[in-house]
């Protein structure tokens, strides 16, 4: 019998037992505080323990992670989640994301990673002793689902009971690319980290706390977990881009869907929680996003892992769904009782001033991201609905969620330009007329420049002119967008240079770090454009299947590839069969492209691992699907993808952003000159968020 | 008049040929089209969840088939509706990409638009009650006495400081 699996169960039992007590203790301390009952021991002291515990839960679960990192790299087959998901000849890097490859391993990281939110979380609980403690104890309830979960459900220290195996059975082949190493870890932390905010939230409900500076803390935590999100989103779309061969990034999986909804909801509290800060306005609508928020984790992983939906993510299924339904009606009825008691916490300030004002933009843009979480959500069950009514099952692709989320999305698209243009309270008509007649401009011109220049919907093939159409109207509110937040960018600056005498570059700079939330905002719209920007050349997407041998020629929109040689290769993990073909354009050898396909030994399956020559402009995607038995020819499928790369840049100017808008504000004194008083429009152009 | 009558004989003989050229080029040209319009609203079977016609392994057991079906049945002449018909009878309902088969598929397609509707409705209901309020709260003077709150008038300052 190996030590490492049987210290691993045992760390996982202890954590289980820590978190119970920090659950308890912390109870009956915030209970006794609240009614100022005095026990044995002193509630400050019990709720201290407590904290304590939940410190220690985490050194527990990073113990059982330990030994089943460690049972990976010591090839210990004896444990069966081991056995199942790795072997002797993987690349140590892949050994280690073996961690979070199966059921049992990703609930375990998933732990970890609660437990480490917990740990921080508790270890700062100077900041607000009471209010930490009650998140705390919350956070512990969750930690008590996920570990009863390993301890019972999905032990990952389960131990093999045939006979000894000298290797394992391999890692899915899909996963063994780099990306796969990071991109689940980001996503966990991103979902499990919606947790934090969801127990101050709650427990800011319990105790009624005075105050918004929940809110703000709140903000914080769900601004960090909200990248980590949008980072594993985006790594999982380029994962799926640079590994599944089919040319895409997104296919409205149910698992892609399941990582979707908490984003949009989480996306809807970070602009609504403004106006709770600013104005004490949305106080049971923030409360309730959060909630939804957290419960979106959860039922994401309960469709993903119940079996209720199908996902071509079927190493994700089990039986454990039920698990999550109970946790998730649990959560629902403590969310909707504390809401019910305690709502008369929750009256708004204030009232709306204005229809034309920054709030009801944000209330235009909450409602948006809301609709468009209950269509993908309302998609994704629709299978389910439909079984139920009709008996039975459809399915829900790309061609329905195209249609249904892309207006939406173009909407949301023209919100982010919209959105920065209005002042809070009221905006003048004056105002709106000075800060629109760009952008419209912007919009209308370069919509009939696009047309000019043959982006023309009505002239395209039946089949795409619903995606030129989108293309064309994405393209000109983007330009609308980018002259909205550059023009309103630009307006502070010169305020800031007339008032201070500075250059616009430095002038820039103060007013960024003057209001780097307001600014990291202005950042993460304009890489929304970029983004969408990337989506839509999806409408002029070109692919060409052949069957090449040597010196045969396939052409492309520009490029032409000629196949120099096939050949196969092998190591002790996999076999290869790849091709070597010259890039050419206008003549000009632009590069040498090597798709491959592989057959892994250990789990006896095949994937392959596309060449991509990209450019701002075009990637140029080339897969190895096979070879054709009859001539034993390579089959060649290339795409040409216009605008991927824009996908990608906006994720990068989106982290950027939010990342500017976590950093600690910095007001630096404009000048020693004395500021004469300002006009209305300035205020607008400098102030706020 | 002779002539003219033989003139207006080739014409119109000249006008149906060119006629039917063009419907056969059209023919032609629709045929592609409708193959690559359906093969992109069905999903190959295997398990994969790809589009039909999107489907890229080499090897896969279902889609070189199932496209060949789609060709013959596009090249028979058959509306789309008997053509998706054709595969849903043989693949059962689950080979079409997204809900088109009318009665409560429809649901899938109105209920978004409709919430969408309500929603955007709901929304501009509420904002105008919101603004009702602030009026009459105006109106009474009530809007007043929150600016004895130190913590207001503290964030009114941040709002709008420069």
């Amino acid at each position: 019998m190996h030590p490492m699996p049987q210290f691993g169960s045992f760390a996982l039992l202890l954590a289980l037992c820590l978190s119970v007590y920090t659950l308890l203790a912390g109870t009956v301390a915030l209970v006794g505080m609240q009614r100022g009952t005095v026990g044995r021991i002193p509630n400050e002291r019990l709720a201290e323990t407590a904290r304590r515990a939940g410190i220690a839960t985490f050194v527990a679960v990073s113990c059982a992670a330990f030994a089943l990192v460690w049972a990976s790299f010591t090839n210990d087959f004896s444990v069966s989640y081991i056995l199942h998901h790795t072997n002797r000849a993987l690349n140590p890097a892949y050994k280690f994301s073996a961690l979070w490859s199966g059921q049992e391993g990703s609930l375990l990281l998933w732990a970890f990673l609660l437990t480490g939110y917990g740990f921080v979380l508790r270890l700062r609980h100077r900041v607000d002793v009471r209010l930490f403690a009650y998140a705390s104890t919350i956070l512990a309830g969750v930690q008590i689902f996920f570990l009863a979960l390993l301890n019972f459900a999905a032990p990952p220290f389960a131990l093999w009971a045939g006979a000894p195996q000298p290797d394992g059975f391999g890692l899915n082949p899909l996963l063994q690319y780099p990306e796969m190493v990071i991109h689940p870890p980001m996503l966990y932390l991103g979902y499990v980290g919606f947790s934090v905010p969801f127990a101050f939230a709650l427990g800011a409900l319990m105790m009624r706390y005075p105050g918004e500076k929940w809110i703000r803390i709140t903000r914080r935590w769900t601004l960090v977990t909200w990248l980590f999100l949008t980072v594993g989103i985006s790594l999982g779309m380029h994962w799926a881009y640079a590994v599944l061969g089919w040319g895409g990034y997104w296919g409205w999986d149910p698992v892609e869907n399941a990582s979707f909804l908490p984003w949009l909801t989480a996306t809807a509290f970070l602009h609504s929680v403004m106006m709770q800060e600013k104005r004490g306005m949305m106080k049971k609508w923030n409360v309730w996003l959060i909630f939804l928020t957290f419960m979106l984790t959860v039922l994401g992983t309960l469709l993903t892992r119940s079996g209720i939906v199908s996902s071509v993510h079927a190493f994700a299924q089990s039986s454990i769904g039920n698990w999550f339904t109970a946790f998730l009606c649990i959560v629902f009825a403590v969310c909707l009782f504390t809401f019910f008691r305690q709502s008369g916490h929750l009256t708004s300030e204030h009232k709306l001033e204005s229809v034309v004002s920054r709030e009801s933009s944000f209330l235009f843009n909450n409602l948006v991201l809301l609709v468009a979480c209950f269509t993908v959500l309302f998609g994704t069950l629709f299978p389910v609905l439909s079984e139920f009514v009709q008996g039975s099952k459809v399915t829900m692709g790309a061609p329905f969620f195209n249609r249904v989320a892309v207006p939406i999305g173009l909407f949301l698209l023209f919100l982010t330009g919209v959105g920065p243009l209005l002042a809070w309270r009221a905006t003048s008509v004056r105002s709106i007329r000075r800060n629109f007649v760009l952008p419209c401009t912007a919009i209308v011109g370069s919509a009939v420049i696009l047309m000019i220049s043959g982006i023309r919907p009505w002239k395209a093939d039946p089949a795409d002119m619903e995606g030129t159409l989108y293309a064309l109207v994405c393209f000109s509110i983007g330009a609308g967008v980018l002259t909205a937040i550059t023009s309103e960018f630009l307006r502070g600056a010169h305020v800031v240079q007339t008032q201070t005498g500075k250059s616009l570059l430095s002038a820039s700079y103060t007013l960024v770090m003057r209001n780097n939330r307001r600014y990291g905002g202005y950042l993460v719209h304009l890489g929304i454009v970029a983004l969408f920007a990337g989506l839509s050349g999806s409408a002029f997407n070109q692919a060409r299947e052949l069957e090449m041998g040597f010196g045969d020629s396939l052409t492309i929109g520009n490029y032409k590839l000629v196949c120099q040689s096939y050949t196969q290769d092998s190591n002790a993990n996999y076999d290869t069969d790849f091709a070597l073909l010259d890039v050419y354009r206008g003549g000009k050898k632009l590069t040498q492209m090597a798709p491959e396909r592989r057959f892994y030994n250990a789990s006896q399956t095949t994937s392959t691992m596309v060449a991509i020559h990209s450019t701002l402009l075009r990637d140029l995607y080339v897969v190895f699907e096979g070879r054709n038995p009859e001539t034993n020819r390579p089959i060649i499928k290339v795409f040409l993808n216009p605008l991927v790369s824009w996908i990608w840049i906006g994720v990068a100017v989106v982290i950027a952003g939010t990342a500017l808008a976590l950093l600690p504000g910095m007001r630096p004194a404009l000048s020693s000159r004395a500021a004469p008083a300002m006009p209305e429009r300035e205020l607008q152009a400098v102030g706020g968020d | 008049m002779q002539g003219l009558l033989k003139l207006c004989h080739n014409r119109a003989l000249q006008a149906v040929l060119l006629f039917a050229f063009a419907l056969a080029t059209i023919g032609a040209g629709d045929t592609d089209a409708r193959f690559s319009g359906m093969g992109h609203k069905m999903v190959c079977t295997c398990g994969c969840g790809q589009i039909l016609l999107e489907c890229n392994h080499v090897g896969c057991p279902n889609s070189d088939g199932m496209i060949k079906e789609l060709r013959q049945q596009v090249s028979l002449g058959g509306s789309d509706t008997s053509v998706f018909n054709f595969f849903m009878a043989k693949y059962g309902p689950t080979v079409l990409a997204a809900p088109i088969r009318g009665g409560f598929d429809n649901a899938a397609w109105i209920i978004p638009i409709v919430v969408f509707l309500l929603a955007t409705v709901g929304t501009a209901l509420l904002i105008r009650h919101w603004k009702g309020r602030h009026t009459l709260a105006v109106a009474g003077g009530m809007l007043h006495a929150p600016f004895h709150n130190d913590e207001l008038r503290e964030r009114i300052r941040r709002d709008t400081e420069f």
